[in-house]
């Protein structure tokens, strides 16, 4: 049983501090991470993400501050027995095949071999590799090898995962399996931590998410605490069965802005629900059928450039 | 758990990273050209044409062989792992630094203790005679390991290209070579040259195999035994110390 159970947290950190040179690559990093949940890393290139994850897996040491996984310090062999990892330029061993790949990373963690074949047959079959699986990595597509490289780090059955942008570049149907994986994985119990520039994804899969800046964390909150402190601007989206001039539409009352999206409009307001009604007296007066009609507030995304962006006007 | 299952399980995962290297890393060309051809085709150069007996020119060959294929492959892996952006991998899994490093110095010294066989082979079928094949064999582990971990050396700069690695690694073996008995038995070296011949590893196991082979050698075998314990240690406790600085840049 983990220690993290006493506490729990699964990740603690405080004032991690960790320079390259001169350059101060992240600054007093403090966050707590629930056992159970999924946290989601969010910040721009550059930011420190990938500095902080490597720290939490004990792939580079940080020069001040401390870093615990499941109370045991970062780096330690019992933190790293009970994470798995997925780096973000990680590969799989390109020469050996899929396969040998996994039963590889389970010699690694000490699990006995029957129960390493049995859980690599598994997993291949769930990442949808199995056919493949003697086949050289080398052979394997960019989605393939992504599947395999979260088969790696799941082949251990770890308690804590972190994941450094699992799904970037992947074709659909490969990112959409790794976010059935990913939600699966949570209610199994598993800690996520999870870095993504997919504020869809963070949106869809955490439970807390932090943006990082520059080095600093700028916020830490739930997706929808962030969406909803958000100053920025509300909207309406409307689409019409017929053809509305966005002129007519920029003189009803309350609207700020007014953008084309394809077959819909995008109206920008401060009072979104008063426009509702407007919108809808004025297809009634003019017979114009309103196809959709939706009420928008400022998206995760809205709120991660609002953060990022302050950060960046006050240096 | 105690220190020593703690030492046992890093061990079994350091023969676990031994088994990959092996399996990735010996065919791959700058392991067969360093480690086979290279010494074949320098051993050729320096005999043909001379008339040297069998008995002093198979503990050379022996020797070089060894040196050659026990430096081959530890010098390339942590680069190579490095640029195919597998080390970051391999260093977040449950395994200490010197479990890595051990494990890329086993699968040197297993290719090097291996590939010694042939020139053993020649050398018996051209009628040499080991006194003591228990004591060459010890030799031969003992030497592989040896420059197994001088080639995982070569490999703590933090760079990421194999082929520089493989530049710096040759930049020593050849004057190794050239100072350590190879071509030229010690005692017909001058005393400055057999000076010289001291600082280098390999001399020992050639006065080693020529005092098995050939019936004389230069040195007390003790002598020779406890020289190459001596550099093993070295290279090893400088490796783990270099490694553990230079690894983290190279991610």
């Amino acid at each position: 049983m983990g220690r993290d159970e006493d506490n729990n947290f699964a990740i603690e950190v405080s004032d991690l501090t960790k320079y390259y040179g001169q350059f101060l690559a992240i600054n007093k990093v403090s966050f707590e991470v629930k056992t159970g949940q999924t946290f989601g890393f969010l910040g721009p290139n550059g930011a420190g993400k990938t500095t902080t994850v490597r720290i939490l897996t004990g792939v580079i040491n940080a020069d001040s501050g401390q870093a615990l996984i499941a109370s045991y310090p970062a780096g330690n062999l019992k933190a790293k027995q009970i994470t798995g990892v997925l780096p973000e330029t990680a590969n799989a061993y390109v020469d050996l095949s899929g396969w040998r790949n996994l039963l590889l990373m389970a010699e690694l963690y000490g699990i006995k071999s029957k129960e390493a074949r049995q859980r690599s047959d598994d997993l291949l079959k769930e990442l949808g590799l199995y056919e493949r699986r003697n086949d050289q990595v080398k052979s394997y597509s960019k989605g393939m090898k992504q599947r395999l490289v979260l088969g790696m780090a799941l082949v251990s059955d770890p308690q804590i995962l972190f994941l450094d942008e699992p799904t970037s570049g992947l074709d659909v149907q490969s990112s959409r399996l790794m976010k059935i994986m990913l939600q699966k994985l949570n209610r199994y119990g598993k800690t996520i931590f999870l870095t993504t520039h997919d504020m869809d994804e963070a949106n869809q899969l955490c439970d807390q998410v932090a943006i990082i800046n520059k080095g600093k964390i700028v916020a830490i909150d739930t997706p929808e605490r962030l969406r909803l402190a958000t100053k920025g601007r509300h909207s309406v989206e409307i689409s019409f069965q017929g053809s509305v001039k966005p002129e007519t539409l920029a003189q009803l009352s309350g609207v700020s802005e007014v953008e084309r999206l394809g077959d819909k409009y995008r109206l920008y307001t401060n009072t979104p629900g008063d426009l509702a009604v407007t919108l809808v007296n004025y297809s009634a007066s003019v017979g114009l059928k309103i196809v959709a009609l939706n009420i928008l507030a400022p998206s995760l995304e809205d709120a991660f450039v609002s953060l990022t962006e302050k950060e960046h006007s006050h240096v | 758990m105690s220190e020593l299952v703690r030492f046992q399980q890093q061990f079994r995962r350091s023969l676990t990273i031994a088994r990959k290297d092996i399996q990735i890393y010996y065919a791959k060309g700058p392991v067969i050209i360093y480690g086979v051809l290279m010494p074949i085709f320098l051993f050729l150069a320096f005999t043909i044409g001379r008339s040297l007996p069998a008995d002093l020119m198979i503990p050379g060959l022996l020797g070089m062989i060894l040196f050659f294929t026990a430096t081959a492959v530890s010098p390339i892996i942590v680069p190579w792992e490095a640029q195919a952006r597998t080390l970051e991998r391999l260093m977040s899994t449950p395994v200490k630094l010197e479990t890595i490093i051990l494990g890329d110095i086993l699968a040197s010294f297993i290719f090097g203790a291996g590939i010694s066989i042939v020139p053993i082979i020649i050398g018996l079928t051209l009628g040499i005679t080991i006194a003591s094949p228990g004591i060459l064999a010890l030799a031969i582990i003992l030497s592989s390991f040896c420059f197994a971990a001088l080639g995982n050396v070569f490999s703590t700069p933090p760079t990421n290209t194999p082929a520089t690695v493989n530049m710096i690694a040759a930049g020593v073996r050849f004057p190794i070579v050239f100072m350590s008995g190879v071509f030229i038995p010690l005692d017909e070296l001058p005393i400055w040259g057999q000076n010289i011949a001291f600082i280098s590893p390999l001399t020992y196991f050639i006065d080693i195999a020529r005092n098995l082979m050939h019936g004389q050698g230069h040195l007390p075998l003790v002598i020779d035994f406890l020289a190459i314990i001596g550099f093993t240690a070295v290279f090893l406790i400088v490796a783990m110390k270099l490694h553990r600085r230079t690894m983290p840049r190279r991610i």
